[in-house]
């Protein structure tokens, strides 16, 4: 059984994309974010669309997690709901 | 968030990565003409590379290195080269950012021109964009409340 390389990104994308709004702990979820944005950057590598997969890699997964790590800090850990 | 680190390996780390990073995002700026990557992801990863020095190092050593006054007017002068370098083109007859009205300038041919042309405002641009990424950064991580501040109202919060 050989199952194509994009079919495992969207599944990793989307196992990410749920945990990220389902785990209670706020800087949890920011890192899996980082993570969702490191797996759509290696989706659109792997479509070929090089440019578009630098700057998900830089801003997103970059400077995107260090400006939300450094917003939790801020404010507060843990969620309300 | 923005103290001193008191972890010698993560100075020592973020001491070797540092000039790495900056070396990293000056070719993503030099060589966005022909591959990926240009002047906004280059600047992103240098204002990246600026924050890694903020959380390690401190924002007294950052102070000494990398002024507000400096980082406004980075902020400004990129601007300052994108729309310069458009208007150029403008009063040299062409259209707005039309590079190859550059070569009566630059003594090339037009092909050449628009080559350093578009060299010329990605540097604009990675400017502009690491200037703002670090204060985005550095507001948010301080709150608007500057560590002198404190100091001169006697207050001294503990260091996060």
């Amino acid at each position: 059984m050989n199952i194509p390389f994009d079919i495992i990104l969207q599944l990793f994308v989307v196992i990410c994309a749920v945990a990220a709004i389902t785990v209670r702990d706020l800087l949890s979820a920011v890192m899996i974010l980082g993570a969702y944005s490191f797996f759509m950057c290696l989706m659109w590598a792997q479509l070929g669309a090089v440019d578009v997969a630098f700057t998900e890699a830089s801003v997103s997964a970059g400077i995107g997690t260090i400006l939300l790590v450094a917003a939790v800090l801020k404010t507060t850990r843990r969620t309300k709901d | 968030m923005i103290g001193k680190s008191d972890d010698i390996i993560i100075k020592t780390i973020a001491r070797i990565f540092v000039p790495f990073l900056q070396l990293y995002a000056l070719y993503v700026i030099m060589h966005g003409h022909y591959s990926p990557g240009g002047g906004f992801q280059g600047g992103v990863i240098l204002g990246a590379s600026m924050a890694l020095l903020l959380i390690t190092h401190g924002y007294d050593e950052l102070k000494r290195r990398l002024p507000e006054g400096v980082l406004l007017l980075l902020g400004s002068l990129g601007v300052l080269i994108y729309a310069g370098i458009g208007l150029l083109c403008l009063i040299l007859g062409g259209n707005y950012l039309d590079y190859s009205q550059l070569s009566v300038i630059l003594g090339v041919d037009a092909a050449h021109a628009r080559s350093l042309g578009i060299l010329g405002v990605e540097l604009g641009v990675g400017f502009t964009v690491m200037a703002i990424m670090y204060s985005i950064f550095f507001d948010i991580s301080t709150g608007g409340i500057l560590p002198e501040d404190q100091r001169r109202e006697g207050r001294v919060e503990g260091e996060r």
